[in-house]
C-alpha cells in the first residue's frame, strides 16, 4: 500500500541539506506553509536558495526563515513590501542575494521546469533592465526574451485537503504557485489541513495529481 | 485651472470600461476604479494572484486570509467567480485574453512606453510583481496618474528617463488634466478637463500636443 501521508512536519523536512534550492508556495501569506517552514528552521538547514513570489511578510513563515539567517538567495518578483523588514535588513546588510523575476516569468519558468522544457521565449520584460544581456528573438513580428526553467530540490507547499496518494485540492487564492511548484521540485512536500480517505476527493476536482507530490503532512486546521 | 481629483480620474476611467470586459486593476490608485463601475454592468475583474470575478472588500469580521487580491487585501468573490493557479493567471495577461488593464505610472512616453516599477534610486530594493506582464499582455493598457509630479514636472514625456516596464504598450492616459491617446503616431489629446486648454497642456508638458 502506498501512503505518502505518514510524514510528520519534522520528518518531512529532515533531509533538506544545506545549500538546497527550496520553492515555497504562497502569495504573501495566502498559501504560505508556515508549519513546514517552522520545522525547516528547527531542522537547521542553511545557505538556502528560496523561490517564492515575495521575500517574507511580517515575522512568520519565509520572513522567519530569513530572520534566522538561513537564506543565501531569494528568487522572487516582489520583495519590497510594507512588512518585509527581515528581508530588507538582510538585503541592506549584504547578507542576501536577490534575483528579481517578473511575476509571470517566475510562474512560467517554474512551470517550464515541471514540464521538462529546456527554455521559454517570453514577451514579458523585453527591452527592460530585467532582460539586460539576455538572448532575444523576434517571432512573428513580436520580441521575446529567452528565459530558463527554475528547478528545485524541494518544494514546500500548502493545500487544503490531500489523500495518501498525494492528490491535492487547494483553498481559494491560496492555490497560487502550489500546483506549479509541485511539478518543478524533485521532492514536493505538501502540508494540508486534513488528510482525507482515498476516493474522498472528487477526481474531477483534483488540482494537483499525486504523481507530483512525494510527502503529505497533516498540519491541522491552521493549514 | 481646475483639475480632476483622483476619485474623478477613477470615475472617468470607469466610464470607458464596457460591459463584458475582462479587466485587471493594478495595485494602488487603479484599485479605486472598481468603486465607480456601475452595478448593472457585468464586468469581470481579474486579480493576478488567481481569481476572476473579484468582488468588493468583505464586511468587517468576514475576512478570509485565503481570499485576497494582488495588494494582499481581503476581498470577496462574486457569484460565478473562479480560482486558478499562477500560470493560468498570467496566461490571461500574456496570452492576450485580458481586455483592459489599468496601471499607475512614474512616467509614460508619447509613444506609450511605460515606467512604473522602479525609480532607479540607488540602494532601493527593486520589486516588479506582475507589472511587466500586465503592461505587454492586456489588449488595452490604460494608465491613470496626475499629469505632473509634486515638483511640477510632466510625467508625460518624449522619452522615459526611469527604467522601463514595457515598450509601446500604453494606449490611453487618464490624467487630472485630460485624456490622451498614445501610440506610434505620438500623443493626441482626446478630452480636456473643463477650464484646461490645449495650450495649457502644451506648456505643462513641453510637448507639441494636438487634439485627436
Amino acid at each position: 500500500m502506498i501512503d505518502k501521508s505518514t510524514w510528520t512536519l519534522h520528518s518531512a523536512v529532515a533531509d533538506i541539506p544545506d545549500g538546497a534550492t527550496v520553492m515555497i508556495g504562497g502569495f504573501g501569506t495566502a498559501g504560505m506553509p508556515d508549519e513546514l517552514i517552522d520545522a525547516l528552521i528547527e531542522h537547521g538547514a542553511r545557505g538556502l536558495t528560496i523561490v517564492n513570489n515575495n521575500a517574507g511578510n511580517g515575522d512568520t513563515g519565509l520572513a522567519a526563515l530569513i530572520a534566522n539567517k538561513r537564506v543565501k538567495k531569494v528568487i522572487c518578483s516582489f520583495p519590497r513590501q510594507v512588512d518585509s523588514h527581515h528581508f530588507d535588513a538582510a538585503y541592506h546588510a549584504g547578507e542576501i542575494e536577490l534575483e528579481l523575476v517578473p511575476q509571470g516569468n517566475l510562474a512560467a519558468r517554474i512551470q517550464a521546469a515541471g514540464q521538462g522544457l529546456g527554455a521559454i521565449f517570453t514577451p514579458t520584460g523585453y527591452g527592460t533592465e530585467l532582460a539586460a544581456g539576455k538572448e532575444t528573438r523576434q517571432i512573428n513580428g513580436r520580441h521575446y526574451v529567452l528565459e530558463y526553467p527554475i528547478h528545485a530540490d524541494f518544494a514546500l507547499i500548502k493545500a487544503h485537503h490531500g489523500d495518501r496518494w498525494g492528490n491535492l485540492v487547494y483553498r481559494k487564492t491560496a492555490r497560487n504557485f502550489g500546483p506549479l511548484m509541485a511539478m518543478a521540485a524533485r521532492t514536493t512536500i505538501a502540508q494540508v489541513a486534513q488528510v482525507v480517505e482515498l476516493g474522498a476527493l472528487d477526481p474531477e476536482h483534483i488540482i494537483t495529481p499525486g504523481i507530483f507530490v512525494q510527502r503529505v503532512v497533516a498540519a491541522g486546521d491552521k493549514a | 485651472m481646475s483639475r480632476l481629483t483622483r476619485e474623478q480620474i477613477a470615475q472617468r476611467v470607469a466610464r470607458d470600461i464596457p460591459e463584458g470586459a475582462y479587466v485587471n486593476l493594478g495595485i494602488g490608485l487603479p484599485t479605486m476604479v472598481a468603486n465607480y463601475l456601475p452595478a448593472e454592468k457585468e464586468i469581470f475583474l481579474q486579480s493576478e494572484n488567481g481569481l476572476l470575478g473579484m468582488g468588493p472588500a468583505p464586511a468587517a469580521g468576514q475576512e478570509d486570509p485565503d481570499l485576497i487580491n494582488a495588494g494582499k487585501q481581503p476581498v470577496t468573490l462574486r457569484t460565478g467567480g473562479a480560482f486558478f493557479h499562477h500560470a493560468d493567471s498570467f496566461a490571461m495577461m500574456r496570452g492576450g485574453h485580458l481586455d483592459i488593464c489599468v496601471l499607475g505610472a512614474f512616467q509614460v512616453s508619447v509613444h506609450g512606453d511605460l515606467a512604473n516599477w522602479s525609480t532607479g534610486a540607488p540602494g532601493a530594493i527593486p520589486a516588479v510583481g506582475g507589472a511587466m506582464d500586465l503592461a505587454i499582455g492586456a489588449k488595452q493598457v490604460f494608465v491613470m496618474m496626475d499629469l505632473l509630479t509634486k515638483q511640477g514636472e510632466s510625467k508625460l514625456v518624449a522619452e522615459c528617463s526611469y527604467p522601463l516596464t514595457g515598450l509601446r504598450c500604453v494606449s490611453r492616459l487618464y490624467t487630472d488634466h485630460g485624456v490622451i491617446a498614445l501610440g506610434p503616431e505620438g500623443a493626441r489629446v482626446i478630452e480636456l478637463v473643463d477650464g484646461v486648454s490645449l495650450d495649457d497642456l502644451r506648456r505643462l508638458t513641453g510637448l507639441a500636443l494636438d487634439m485627436a
